[in-house]
């Protein structure tokens, strides 16, 4: 999505909690964590799962499958992207929602269709940060 | 007074501690205090913090509080908190409170993570994404709820131009012309599905409110506007993160603890404001505090029920979308409702004995709910 005249996308700083999610895209996996007490698969990452604050937990690849749950189209001007472009939640299919932006894919409401399947690609942003955007299954990249 | 400490501890380490971030500090020293009380996270219904925001902890403890205290005054913010609990488990708010503090002031790691700085959940999860602000967040959630529940666009901005007759009638709204589901659809796309006319004003101004003891409250000019309930909680400061995209859970909480603790149902309210920041605010309150059953509030208010004249008169100063809405647009909404309690409303409704008053916070991170009325039970 980064175009030539614009910003490059905002990198966050990863903190102690979240360094293993970063080091994970970094090498275009989508590392999740799961409570082997209760087995609840978690996002964001934590040192504890959210359900029973229990420390046995587990870091696993997820498949990278999604569907599109819901999303805005921003028509606005943003230093780092460009108008229109779609903010989305997508649902893992692990079950958690995540954040992300859908690429290869008009940035339509007739293009992107709630339920559409949906697989994760990577965006290098910095040495430290890759972001995981989503594409339509079977697009092109 | 009848609180004690059951629980106490400080984190595991100290001194130099740069492989936990400030986030991460806060939840050391939360849950060794659970292990010493030996509770878990779930039996924690009450939570006060300074210097982080309560909705990040919450979030990141996995709480679901009744009760928040976000006061943030310097160090004896601690102190403050354990007054302002004592209070709230007296007064049956809550029944049991976690205070935390975690501060990495020497290693610096994740200092400032709240509220969205670059080491923050929302800066790591969502920032990157290219957010730009409540256009763009908070009714990221609608099109799953008009797929969920078939609302429609024009149902959606029907909201906005029932807010804008009851705006047509107070001469200090914003905008007062009356306007048609076709202008609002008409208008400028924002963020697709929010039109221009979906979203509020940007404006200037304040208020403020004054309260004391009901029993002095006969000794002043003003006709007494009685708090009879009151809720309140928090959830996720992500958007992204809400349990469920169609429906606020700081709204039900602070709902049904409102109206409980007011002892009243749903006949007896008989004005309501919800805040409206965008015009699915209304839809989500009316079904999250119970008027209408999930999915129907799209068609309850096309059909007119919340607009002059209707069964349940909702935003009648014009809302956040008509009337004004400076950025914390809640002392508003709190100012309506006493102006319709006392009867003296510009749109003044029939007969107001008990107005309900529902606020958000962020986009659906907190939630609080205030039930006026005219006389004590």
């Amino acid at each position: 999505m980064s175009k030539e005249g614009l910003r490059p996308r905002y990198a966050p700083t990863p903190t102690p909690d979240t360094e293993h999610f970063w080091e994970g895209t970094r090498n275009h996996k989508l590392l999740l964590q799961r409570c082997t007490d209760c087995g609840t698969v978690y996002f964001p990452p934590r040192a504890f799962c959210p359900e029973n604050g229990s420390t046995n937990i587990e870091i696993f690849e997820a498949s990278g499958k999604a569907t599109l749950i819901s999303y805005t189209i921003n028509n606005r001007q943003h230093p780092s992207f460009e108008s229109p472009y779609a903010i989305a939640i997508v649902q893992l299919e692990e079950g958690p929602m995540m954040m992300t932006n859908i690429v290869d894919c008009e940035q339509t409401p007739e293009a992107l269709i709630l339920d559409m399947p949906l697989e994760v690609t990577f965006e290098k942003v910095s040495d430290v940060i890759t972001v995981p955007l989503f594409k339509p299954v079977g697009a092109l990249s | 007074m009848t609180v004690a400490v059951v629980g106490a501890s400080e984190t595991t380490e100290l001194g130099r501690i740069p492989h936990l971030s400030q986030t991460q500090l806060h939840a050391d020293g939360a849950f060794n205090a659970l292990a010493d009380a030996g509770l878990s996270v779930k039996d924690i219904d009450g939570i006060a913090t300074a210097g982080a925001s309560p909705v990040d902890l919450t979030h990141y403890l996995g709480l679901e509080p009744r009760w928040i205290d976000g006061t943030s005054v310097g160090g004896c913010s601690f102190l403050i908190h354990v007054r302002h609990a004592v209070a709230a488990i007296e007064a049956g708010y809550c029944e049991t409170v976690l205070i935390t503090h975690g501060e990495s002031g020497r290693s610096g790691i994740g200092r400032g993570g709240g509220g969205g700085g670059a080491a923050s959940f929302a800066g790591q999860f969502e920032v990157p994404y290219g957010p730009m602000g409540p256009t763009t967040l908070f009714g990221i959630g609608v099109l799953r709820y008009m797929k969920q529940y078939g609302m429609t666009h024009e149902q959606l901005a029907s909201v906005a131009v029932a807010q804008r007759e009851w705006a047509g009638m107070n001469p200090r709204a914003m905008y007062r012309d009356p306007i048609t589901v076709d202008d609002v659809l008409a208008s400028r796309v924002i963020a697709y599905p929010f039109h221009l006319l979906e979203c509020c004003l940007v404006t200037d101004g304040g208020g403020a409110l004054i309260l004391t003891k009901a029993e002095r409250a006969k000794d002043f000019p003003q006709p007494p506007v009685y708090i009879l309930g009151s809720g309140e909680s928090v959830e996720s400061p992500m958007i992204s993160q809400m349990a469920d995209l169609t429906s606020s859970r700081n709204f039900r909480i602070a709902g049904r603890d409102a109206m409980s603790s007011a002892g009243i149902s749903h006949a007896d309210v008989d004005h309501l404001m919800v805040y409206d920041a965008f015009a699915h605010l209304p839809i989500y309150g009316l079904e999250d505090l119970g008027f209408v059953e999930r999915g129907e509030a799209g068609p309850f208010i096309e059909e007119g029920n919340t607009r002059p004249g209707g069964r349940l008169p909702l935003n009648t100063n014009g809302g956040g979308l008509s009337y004004t809405h400076t950025g914390m647009y809640g002392m508003f909404a709190l100012q309506e409702s006493v102006r319709q309690v006392r009867g003296e409303a510009p749109a003044q409704v029939d007969d107001v004995n008990i107005s309900v008053c529902l606020g958000v916070g962020g986009m659906f991170a907190a939630g609080a709910c205030i039930v006026f009325g005219k006389e004590l039970p």
